[in-house]
């Protein structure tokens, strides 16, 4: 009798412990997905403001805004605190410069020849900035997943998460083109074209 | 002569700069001179029918704060069908340095460029991806204007070179008339004060520390006060028994405050700083105010040190009151003075501020243009 029940106690233990410890490692899963997807949308950002950057110094856009956007730029890859206003300023300005329809034929040749640097500055532009939406769709779906984790009774009571921060939305406006000017049935951003 | 004049800034946002060109503009036309603005604007605002709008601008942070701003390839070609319909024979750009048409504009042209610079502007960053544009854009400007000795200090700082100090002008017959407000000045006297309620050093709180001894040993003295700021912020800075004579407009349109300044027996201008030229001053001046004004320098000069108008030790409320009495007192200084500013400001009127920008254009323009041989002939 009282082997039966210590058997039972031993296994509800031991249950219970494999259990808790998957759902630690199951967060220690998403923390470091969380990490991952902020290093990517990190080097996306990046990647935007150094193609913003190259763009200002060609010599392709007028002086206004080639000043402007290297400012901009700037801004958005020194700011510490303020990160998201700035990325989200970056994004107006470049979508203040972009979006007409008729862009590509205004823009000036400069130092470029047409057809060549510019088309592909811009081509690259177009990429990063669909690199930073998808970045940051990711991002964020991983920090909603592990705020829900984290939520839950069990890891509250137990501080599962230990000493890891919690992760924080990363909220900018990312859309390039004007509502109604990006491709139909996609959520994409795009430049218009 | 057929002149551009570009506006960097929303020619529908109120502001310094716009209220400059606009006032420039109209006195060059005056002079007989062909005249058009470009500025960001709506296509459908009601614009004067010398603006021509480059579009929507656009809220981006610059130089400390959010500026409206017009960049970008559209912006830039509204400016090309602009210069190619204007045929201008000098083109005249506002803070040249903003990241706006003005920039853009010194880039398209070709023939001789005036630039003004307003503001005191904090460019930062020395080493810029876009530097050798902007550089090469404002090398092209052959003729310097700055509205202040700030605004000279921080264009020869970054832009090199030196420029000519052309105040602002402020346009006198727009202030020469107006009815007072209903029930002002009245029997008891009143005291005027236009400005930021809020900005220490348009010094509002002197003031108000001087109205407390004169509002003591006049009974039914009143201020009349009119600005942008927190009504019931400065309410709360007047003693209780003093409230009902302390009168707070707010922000009045353009149209009040020309009547404000009729309004009152005696204007005070009591500024602890900072003022390059005092635009209130001259208006005050122009409206035939008598005034009482801070001993700043900008302010001894134009008040003629002290012939146009009452000069108080800076910052001393204990002066100012005394000086606000002895005006009081004197109904015939008071018609001395305010003739004399009346006088005086017509150094100030637009009419000849623009003939001053008028003989800048004419240092530029090349000695063969068909325009400079009209200017010899």
């Amino acid at each position: 009798m009282s082997l039966a029940v210590s058997l039972i106690l031993i296994a509800i233990v031991a249950i219970t412990g494999v259990y808790v410890s998957w759902r630690a490692g199951r967060l220690d899963r998403l923390h470091a997905r969380v990490e991952t997807a902020r290093a990517a949308l990190d080097a996306a950002l990046v990647r935007r403001s150094s193609v913003t950057l190259e763009i200002a110094s060609s010599g392709l856009l007028d002086p206004a805004a080639s000043v402007l956007l290297a400012d901009l730029a700037h801004d958005a890859r020194s700011a510490q605190s303020g990160r998201e206003l700035a990325e989200s300023d970056l994004t107006r300005a470049l979508r203040t410069v972009f979006s007409g329809p008729d862009v590509r034929d205004s823009l000036e040749p400069g130092q470029l020849e047409p057809g060549q640097g510019a088309d592909e500055l811009i081509a690259e532009l177009e990429s990063t900035a669909h690199q930073v939406f998808i970045a940051r769709k990711f991002y964020n779906d991983a920090v909603a997943v592990t705020i829900a984790a984290r939520g839950r009774p069990l890891a509250r009571m137990l501080r599962l998460a230990g000493g890891a921060p919690m992760p924080e939305f990363f909220e900018i406006d990312d859309t390039l083109a004007p509502a109604g000017m990006g491709e139909q049935g996609t959520d994409m951003p795009h430049l218009a074209s | 002569m057929r002149i551009g004049l570009v506006c960097p800034y929303s020619w529908d946002v109120p502001g310094g700069v716009q209220e400059h060109i606009r006032d420039l503009a109209e006195a060059l036309i005056d002079l007989g001179h062909a005249v058009s603005v470009i500025s960001p604007a709506d296509d459908d605002a009601a614009l004067p029918s010398y603006v021509v709008p480059a579009g929507r601008a656009v809220a981006v942070p610059y130089n400390g704060s959010v500026a409206r701003l017009s960049f970008g390839p559209l912006s830039a070609n509204r400016v090309r069908r602009w210069i190619r319909d204007g045929n201008f024979d000098v083109l005249h750009v506002h803070e040249p340095a903003a990241p706006s048409l003005s920039l853009i504009a010194c880039w398209v042209f070709d023939g001789p460029i005036v630039a003004t610079v307003h503001g005191a502007t904090t460019r930062s960053r020395a080493l810029h991806a876009a530097e050798p544009m902007l550089r090469s854009a404002l090398e092209k400007v052959s003729g310097r204007i700055a509205v202040s000795e700030a605004a000279r200090t921080t264009l020869v700082h970054h832009l090199g070179g030196d420029a000519v100090l052309i105040p602002n002008g402020v346009t006198v017959s727009r202030f020469e008339k107006a009815e007072p407000l209903a029930g002002w000045p009245g029997e008891g006297g009143a005291i005027g004060f236009l400005g930021r309620m809020d900005e220490p050093r348009k010094g509002l709180s002197v003031l108000l520390r001087a109205f407390e001894v004169i509002g003591a040993e006049r009974q039914a003295l009143r201020l009349l006060v009119a600005g942008p700021g927190d009504t019931a912020e400065v309410a709360a800075r007047v003693p209780p028994w003093l409230r009902d004579r302390v009168v707070l407009l707010g922000q009045v349109s353009e149209a009040v405050k020309v009547q404000v300044y009729h309004s009152v027996d005696v204007f005070c201008a009591p500024n602890t700083g900072g003022e390059s030229f005092g635009i209130v001053l001259a208006e005050a001046m122009a409206a035939g105010a008598p005034i009482v004004a801070s001993d700043l320098d900008a302010f001894r000069r134009v008040l003629r040190g002290g012939r146009a108008g009452e000069l108080f030790s800076s910052g001393d409320a204990a002066d100012l009151a005394a000086a606000i009495g002895r005006m009081l007192d004197d109904p015939a200084r008071r018609a001395m003075l305010s003739a004399a500013a009346s006088a005086a400001v017509r150094d100030y009127d637009w009419a000849k501020i623009a003939r001053d920008v008028v003989k800048v254009y004419e240092a530029v323009l090349p000695a063969s243009s068909d325009a400079a041989a009209a200017v010899i002939a």
